[in-house]
Formats: structure tokens, C-alpha cells, sequence
């Protein structure tokens, strides 16, 4: 055991150099690791890559408000400590007196810092339910034990790099931000500000590294530990994209930052579980019409809006709910409008497939129309010369219309800074694409318009692609094409199984191998880039987003009978319009 | 001492040519213009005026436009303001439509709207039902313009008349100029609306000179969509009218006044928001009604005035059925003397109004 302890101290003092608190209470705590360890025979490591770990902490109630201290009841101590969570710049002097707050904590001071994660882990500590020598084993904390990632003090990662940027909207439109409101900065970044993380960086090729298994008591210890402890940032392999008419693609390794990880992951959830909600609305007959679901391509909106700005322009056909949120819809107003009620984005006037936003054009019904409309908008970003671009989506069913192979003329002649997107689900509606398309290397089908395709199904490298199109754009080089593979879950539309026309194994195969979200998950956690805990706590908070809006929709009223003929012309004197019979005159105001 | 010899010469112009202080010798304030020019100078107006203004379609810049309509606009406004499109015009149209959302204010031309078939859809579901489905969100400050209707030998795929088509359709504004006063004022209103407005020119009518008020001179002079003119008073008959079938009315008025028979000549101007008060003040006052289009009588804009005087108060002052005068329902022939007889004439607009009036 002492070696054990040795070495955690020879380990985290060659690789980060931190100052020891004094011998004297350390050598305390390890006394006391070394009675409990005596106590207790089992303690297994963690199964690094197991996708859902055992909790071995319990879920924080509150992780980022301050929590009451935590007594270490069982540590025979006479040093009481109160502990706090790191979301605060308080300090927790070990030796202090309890209930004492001490003063803001310096980033100077390393002592200070480890002290810091020990309130932390304190604080994650108190909370498990597992074996007592685990919360002993806390004030050993006092000592930085981590040889991995709690070092020097490099400079603090700016919380503003981290932000999501938000175009300063003044649309009609007073909706929120989803990227902002329903994802707020995980308690992790607050500790960004004065707990700074030296970048490190990983990849998939090499051993993360992770603490060693030997060093079991250590090893708890750090799996114990929060925020602070977690990667900031790592670089993925993505796949190559193919490509057509270019000589070179976008890269083969994405960085993801935590916070965009979480983020992300974020969006992505919110998605599938509104989707997964309409699907459950429609089929209560609360939802009515048409309802597209997006389940299965999340990672198409958020990679494409992560390559974009919100000042940049998407246009899309009907499958349109993840878009509508990526483009600034909330929740809310999304499944209002989905049922009908004048709280929707549309005020209940459009439905599921006629939603707007500022810069996001819907939400289209005629297949393939909505590509000339890009089209069109890319030329009002170049003749107005704001250096906006136009995305402009359809899918593999639309690739074959001829208003497509129309708007790639125009666009290539004009150089409109235009990026149409395939999104190719294999399926167009229940025709597959062998049977629709006589190529269907839809990439290809630009012609003397390059082209990319892309895994639709990774985040990353739709962001990659995607950053690479507007590259290309924005350089004035005119359109480029991409081609995203991804899936959809869920039958064309509600009134489809989705299983006539292809397999139950095809829909689960993808399910398991390729979904998007897991995908996501499984890098951030293996990376050590969050906790599974972390992600199951965004996962109760957009489970509770959406019934809110579940909520909402069912229980906001239809719209008013006297909004009927509104809206019919813009910015024009009242008019009368005819009702059902000559006798009933309706008013219309714009 | 030219100002002096104006003076006596037209007394009315008087003060004008004072004020203005020119020397010439005719009188300055009426100027014939033709319909193809009033169309070029609106045009010309609104592109100088905004500059989110500006013309695509095909032939419409460097060719000048197919009917000329648009000649010298691209040499003055450029390649970005005055954009030549491939023949697609539903790509084309679509481009308009989505420029128009982004903020930009394009007039789209058909060649003929015979063509604007390929890109209906365009017009209808992306222009017009958009603000609508936005929930007002999404305007579309969009005009389509083109030549519509019967042409001269042109035959039965070139010659098909649209304003019923269009005026069909709630969120459009449909709109039928006849002169040349019209033409002017009606299209730059046209281009101001901040709504989709489908423009029906004539080719026939292109050619043809108008006298043109002072004011139509103007920058600033705009006819309000959505008000028809009474073109010429009268008490025994209405006939109302759209387009060249305008002239024909008129011109069987004068015939008919020989008769004494004086008919009250409509110009609607607008096909939709169709100005049914006009109509009914005037029915109120003859008693009698015929509608004279050039399109198919099937669901046309004759039946659609038929049926609001049916549902209006100006039924009960109705002394004879309000009957149409329209073209042949027939797809329009090729050889002379059958394409004259396959859309009204003056004969025919005469022998309806006795018809009517029982003489």
C-alpha cells in the first residue's frame, strides 16, 4: 500500500511538478488510506471502455450550485473541512475551521488548486453510496494523486472561446438560441476560468492515458473526481471523404473541445427526443398531417451548423424539425407548432413542414423546390456582399429532379455561394436509391460541381466537410456539393412502418453500429471527456425540456378563429376575403 | 417670345410652361408613349430608385429584351442588376422566389407566360402561399412579368391567356394593364408591393401608342393595385374589361354611341384583389352587365364577376342576365381567319351589348 502511495507521489510530482501540501497532513491521510484499504479486499478497477460504467457516483443533485458541506463523518480527523464544489472560485483550506469560507481561490496557487478538486471530489464523493474507505480516502487528496491530468497551471482557457457564438439575432422571431438557451455551459467550463488545463492532446491511435490500474486506491480516486479532471480536448480520425472534381478534401482529424462535445451531444439528444415525442404525439392523434421524423440523422443538422454560422443561410425540404432547432427554434415552438397551436413557430398556420426562422427558409413541401430557393438566397448573399453563404439541402429522392440539375447551372455559371447537400438516407420515401437513380453517387451528380461524400452518421465529419464547403464558398470558387450517408430510424413519414421496403436487421444494424449520438458518447468518454454520469444528467435535463414542451403543445390553445385570413399580404392596408358563403366577410390584416 | 406664342396657343399649359421656362413650340404636357416604353421607363424608375431592384430572365439583357421591353436597362445597370437566365425557368423562377426571401426585390420574366407553366409552381407554392404559411414571417417582394394571352399567329401553345390561373390563388395579386398610363403606374406599384405580384402584359398592345397624363410623367407616379377605372361614363350598359380587350370595348362604345347606346367602359387593372365595388356602383346605375375577356370562358374572369354580381347587392338592380363575352373554348388555332375568329371582336362585343339591352 505504501507503494501504492509512494508511487502516486513520485508519479504526480514528476509529471506536473505541483507543489505537495505539507508532509505532515499528508502523510495523515495516507495513514489513514492505508487502515481503510487494510478493511476492504475488493476493489476492482473500472472497465475503461465499458459504455455505461456503474455509477459509482451518484448522479449531483445540483452540480453547479454551491452544496451544503459535507461532513466526513467517518474520518476520524480533527481536521473538520467543508468542502464546496469547484463551480466557485472558493478555496477550502484543509486546516481551517469548518464552517469558514476561505478567500477566492488565486490560480497562482497550486495548493490552493488541489484543494480545490479535493472539495470537488469531496463533494462527488459524499454523494456515492459506495464502500466507506472511498470517502476516507478523500482528505488523501490533499496530495494531487492524478498522474494524468491535474498539472501545472497553464493559462486559462478562455470561457469565451467556448462559447457558442451566437449571431446577434433581431429577427421577427424572439426564440432563443438552442445552442445557448437549451444548452448551457456544462459545469465543467465554469471551472475554465481559473482552472486551467494544459492541452492535451489525444487520438484514437494511441492509449489514452488513463490512471493504471495498480494504483487501485489512486485509480478510484480519480475516476472520483469531477470536472476538473476531464479532457479538454482531443483529436479524432475521421473518415476520408470521397471526392469528385477536387484535389484536395477536409481533414482527416477534427478536434473536438469538450464543451463542443457536450454541446453537441446536447443538440443531438434534444433532437432525437423531440422527434421521439412527435412520433409518440402523432400516434395520440395530437400531431395530425404530415410528420417527417429526423431520428437517425441529428448528426447532419448539428454538423452542418457547427460548420456555419447563424448569419449564414439553410434551406431545407421537410424533414425539417432538427433544422428548425439547429437555426434558432426552440423546443417549444417546434412542438406547438407540430400540433397546431398558436404558440408554434408559424403560429399554428404552417405545421411540420412550413417552419421559419431568421435565415432558415423552412421547411419546404415540393420536393426539390427548395433548391432553386437556395439558389436564389446565395445570389442575394453575393449581391448584397455580406459574405453569407446559402446551405441548401435535399435528399436522395430529390437528387433526380430536373430543378435540381436547373439551380447547378445557374449556381456554377453565377459562382453563387451556394453548398447543396444530398442528405442520401437510402431511401427516397420507399423507393431505395438503386431503384430511383441511375447513379447514385449523388456527390458525383453536380457534374462540373465539386463534390464531396461525407459519413453522415459522425458529427465531426460533417462539421469538417461542412467547414470545408464554406471555405470553398466563401473564397468565391461558386457551389460545391456534398453528399452526407446517413439513415433515418423512422418510416418516411408517420403513415409509414418503414419496414416494407427494408429490413427490421437493416434499421437495428445501424441502430447499433452507427447511430450518431452513441457514437459521440463513446468518444467523449473514452477519451475521458466526460462523465457518463455528466451525460446522463443532459440526458434527464432534455428528457425534462421536451415534456415541458410536450406540455406546452398539448395545453397552448389553437389558434384564434379571427387569425384566419391574417397574414395573406405583407405590409398592406386590411382587406376583406370571402368566407365559406357570400354572406360571411372576413377581415385579413398583414 | 417662344413662351409668349405657347401662352396664346394653349392657355391651359400656360403656367406650366412659365414655371418651367423652356422654349418649344408644342404643347409640353401630353407625350405619346407606347406601352412597350412606359413599361422600359417604370422599370429603368424603380431599378434607379431601389437597389435591391433588379430584372432576370431570358433575353432580357444584352438581347434587350425579347420584346424589347427591357432595351438599354443592361447597358446602364450592368450584369448584376440585369441577369440573362438559361432557358429554365423553373430553376429561374425558383432563384427569384429565393432571392425575394433574402431580402432582395426581383421582377422574374417570362417570356411568354405560356412558359411560366414549367415554373407554376414556384409561383404558387414558394411565392405565394409563403407569407401565409410563415405566419408572417416570410414576405416575398417578388414580380413576374411577361406577355399573356392571344398573340398574332402564334398558335394554340404560345397564346394561352393565365389571368384566370392566377387569380385563382389567394397571396398573389394579379395584375392587367391596358394602356400605356397603365403600364407605367401599374408596374411600378407592382415592384413596390412588398407582395408577389404576377404582371400580365400583351404583346399586341407593346406597339401601341398612348397619350400619357402630366402626371404619369412623374418618378413617383404609382395607380394603386386593386382599383379599376372607369374608362368612359355611361348609362345604358356596363362593360367590363381587361387588357387589350380594353381598346375593343371602347371602340364598340363609340360604334354603339352612334346608335345611342352609351355604355360605361371598365378598365379593371387589377384581376385580383378584384375591385367588385366598382362594378356593382356602375351595375347600379345601367342595369346591365357583359364582361369582355380574351380568355376561355370556363371558370375565366367573366364567371368569377358573374358570380359575385349574383351574390352582391347589385343583383336586385340587374334588368337582364350579366352575360360573358370570351374567346372560343377552343386551343387557339393557327390560320388566320380562324385565329380571329376564335377571340372576341368588335361585332361581337356589339351584338351582346343589343343582346343584353334587348334591342
Amino acid at each position: 500500500m505504501l507503494t501504492i502511495i509512494s508511487n502516486v507521489l513520485r508519479g504526480s510530482a514528476s509529471r506536473n511538478g505541483a507543489e505537495l501540501v505539507s508532509e505532515s497532513s499528508t502523510l495523515r491521510y495516507v495513514l489513514q488510506l492505508l487502515a481503510v484499504q487494510s478493511e476492504c479486499a475488493n476493489l476492482t478497477a473500472p472497465h475503461d471502455h465499458d459504455p455505461d460504467p456503474p455509477s459509482r457516483l451518484k448522479d449531483p443533485q445540483q452540480p453547479h450550485s454551491p452544496s451544503v458541506s459535507l461532513p466526513l463523518t467517518q474520518i476520524p480527523s480533527n481536521t473538520p473541512v467543508e468542502y464546496k464544489t469547484l463551480g466557485h472560485t472558493d478555496v477550502v483550506s484543509s486546516e481551517a475551521v469548518a464552517q469558514e469560507e476561505s478567500s477566492v481561490m488565486s490560480s497562482g496557487s497550486s495548493t490552493s488548486e488541489e484543494l480545490s478538486i479535493v472539495s470537488l471530489l469531496t463533494e462527488r464523493i459524499s454523494e456515492r453510496q459506495k464502500p466507506v474507505f472511498e470517502k476516507i480516502i478523500s482528505p488523501v487528496i490533499d496530495v494531487p494523486p492524478s498522474p494524468v491530468l491535474i498539472t501545472v497551471k497553464s493559462p486559462a482557457t478562455s470561457l469565451v472561446e467556448l462559447t457558442p457564438v451566437v449571431a446577434n439575432s433581431s429577427s421577427k422571431v424572439t426564440s432563443s438560441d438552442p445552442l445557448t438557451s437549451s444548452c448551457p455551459l456544462p459545469a465543467g467550463s465554469i471551472l475554465g476560468l481559473d482552472n486551467s488545463f494544459p492541452e492535451i492532446t489525444h487520438s484514437l491511435a494511441e492509449e489514452t492515458p488513463l490512471p493504471e490500474p495498480q494504483l487501485a486506491g489512486a485509480r478510484v480516486v480519480v475516476s472520483a473526481r469531477t470536472y476538473a479532471d476531464f479532457t479538454p480536448q482531443a483529436t479524432f480520425d475521421i473518415k476520408k471523404c470521397d471526392l469528385h472534381k477536387l484535389e484536395d478534401g477536409p481533414p482527416l482529424q477534427a478536434m473536438l473541445t469538450r464543451e463542443e462535445g457536450l454541446q453537441y451531444y446536447r443538440t443531438m439528444q434534444t433532437m432525437r427526443r423531440m422527434e421521439l415525442k412527435a412520433d409518440q404525439l402523432y400516434k395520440q392523434k395530437i400531431i395530425r398531417g404530415f410528420c417527417h421524423l429526423y431520428d437517425g440523422q441529428e448528426a447532419c443538422a448539428v454538423g452542418i451548423e457547427a460548420g456555419i454560422n447563424l448569419s449564414d443561410h439553410l434551406i431545407t425540404a421537410y424533414r425539417a424539425h432538427g433544422y428548425t432547432l439547429t437555426r434558432g427554434g426552440t423546443v417549444r415552438e417546434i412542438m406547438a407548432e407540430l400540433t397546431g397551436r398558436r404558440g408554434g413557430i408559424a403560429k399554428g398556420k404552417g405545421g411540420s413542414m412550413h417552419m421559419y426562422t431568421k435565415h432558415f427558409y423552412g421547411g419546404n413541401g415540393i420536393v426539390g423546390a427548395q433548391v432553386p430557393l437556395g439558389a436564389g438566397v446565395a445570389l442575394a448573399c453575393k449581391y448584397l456582399g455580406k459574405n453569407e453563404l446559402c446551405v441548401c439541402l435535399y435528399g436522395d429522392g430529390a437528387a433526380n429532379q430536373g430543378q435540381i440539375f436547373e439551380t447547378y447551372n445557374m449556381a456554377s455559371l453565377w459562382k453563387l455561394p451556394c453548398i447543396f447537400i444530398c442528405e442520401n438516407n437510402k431511401y427516397g420515401m420507399g423507393t431505395s436509391v438503386e431503384r430511383a437513380a441511375a447513379s447514385t453517387d449523388y456527390y458525383k451528380r453536380g457534374d462540373f460541381i465539386p463534390g464531396l461524400r461525407v459519413d453522415g452518421m459522425d458529427v465531426l465529419c460533417v462539421r469538417e466537410a461542412t467547414k470545408f464547403a464554406a471555405e470553398h464558398c466563401r473564397s468565391g470558387k461558386g457551389p460545391i456539393l456534398m453528399e452526407l450517408q446517413t439513415y433515418r430510424y423512422h418510416g418516411h413519414s408517420m403513415s409509414d412502418p418503414g419496414i416494407s421496403y427494408r429490413t427490421r436487421e437493416e434499421i437495428q444494424e445501424v441502430r447499433s453500429k452507427s447511430d450518431p449520438i452513441s457514437m459521440l458518447k463513446d468518444r467523449m468518454l473514452s477519451n475521458n471527456m466526460a462523465s457518463v454520469e455528466e451525460l446522463k444528467e443532459i440526458d434527464v435535463e432534455v428528457r425534462k425540456e421536451i415534456e415541458d414542451a410536450a406540455q406546452f403543445a398539448t395545453t397552448d390553445p389553437e389558434p384564434p378563429l379571427d387569425d384566419l385570413c391574417n397574414h395573406i399580404f405583407y405590409n398592406d392596408p386590411p382587406l376583406e376575403v370571402r368566407g365559406t358563403n357570400p354572406w360571411t366577410k372576413l377581415k385579413s390584416v398583414s | 417670345m417662344a413662351s409668349l406664342r405657347c401662352f396664346l396657343r394653349s392657355g391651359k399649359n400656360a403656367v406650366s410652361a412659365v414655371l418651367r421656362r423652356e422654349f418649344h413650340r408644342t404643347p409640353p404636357a401630353a407625350v405619346q408613349v407606347t406601352v412597350r416604353d412606359a413599361l422600359n421607363q417604370a422599370m429603368d424608375e424603380e431599378l434607379e430608385r431601389d437597389e435591391r431592384v433588379f430584372l432576370l430572365g431570358e433575353e432580357v439583357a444584352q438581347y434587350d429584351g425579347a420584346y424589347k421591353v427591357s432595351r438599354g436597362l443592361w447597358k446602364k445597370y450592368g450584369d448584376k442588376r440585369i441577369i440573362d437566365t438559361p432557358i429554365t425557368e423553373m430553376g429561374f423562377a425558383g432563384i427569384a422566389v429565393g432571392a425575394a426571401m433574402a431580402g432582395l426585390r426581383p421582377i422574374c420574366e417570362f417570356m411568354t407566360f405560356n412558359f411560366s407553366m414549367q415554373a407554376i409552381d414556384q409561383v404558387i407554392n414558394s411565392a405565394a402561399k409563403t407569407y401565409y404559411m410563415s405566419a408572417g414571417l416570410q414576405p416575398v417582394p417578388i414580380v413576374f412579368r411577361g406577355p399573356n394571352g392571344a398573340s398574332a399567329g402564334v398558335a394554340a401553345q404560345h397564346s394561352q391567356c393565365f389571368a384566370a390561373w392566377y387569380s385563382h390563388c389567394p397571396g398573389l395579386k394579379v395584375v392587367s394593364p391596358w394602356n400605356a398610363e397603365d403600364a407605367k403606374g401599374l408596374l411600378k406599384a407592382a415592384i413596390r408591393d412588398d407582395n408577389p405580384v404576377v404582371f400580365l402584359e400583351n404583346e399586341l398592345m407593346y406597339g401601341v401608342p398612348f397619350e400619357i397624363s402630366e402626371e404619369a410623367q412623374s418618378k413617383d407616379f404609382v395607380i394603386p393595385i386593386g382599383k379599376a377605372k372607369i374608362e368612359r361614363q355611361g348609362k345604358h350598359i356596363t362593360l367590363v374589361s381587361h387588357s387589350r380587350m380594353v381598346g375593343l370595348c371602347l371602340d364598340a362604345a363609340a360604334v354603339l354611341a352612334k346608335e345611342g347606346i352609351e355604355c360605361e367602359v371598365i378598365n379593371m387593372r387589377t384581376i385580383r384583389p378584384l375591385d367588385a365595388e366598382a362594378i356593382e356602383t356602375s351595375v347600379m346605375k345601367t342595369n346591365h352587365l357583359i364582361t369582355v375577356e380574351g380568355g376561355w370562358p370556363q371558370f375565366g374572369v367573366g364567371a368569377e364577376i358573374l358570380a359575385r354580381l349574383m351574390e352582391g347587392p347589385a343583383f336586385n338592380y340587374l334588368d337582364a342576365p350579366a352575360v360573358r363575352v370570351t374567346g372560343v373554348d377552343i386551343p387557339m388555332p393557327y390560320a388566320k381567319i380562324l385565329e380571329d375568329n376564335s377571340i372576341p371582336q368588335i361585332k361581337d362585343i356589339i351584338f351582346s351589348v343589343k343582346k343584353t339591352l334587348n334591342i
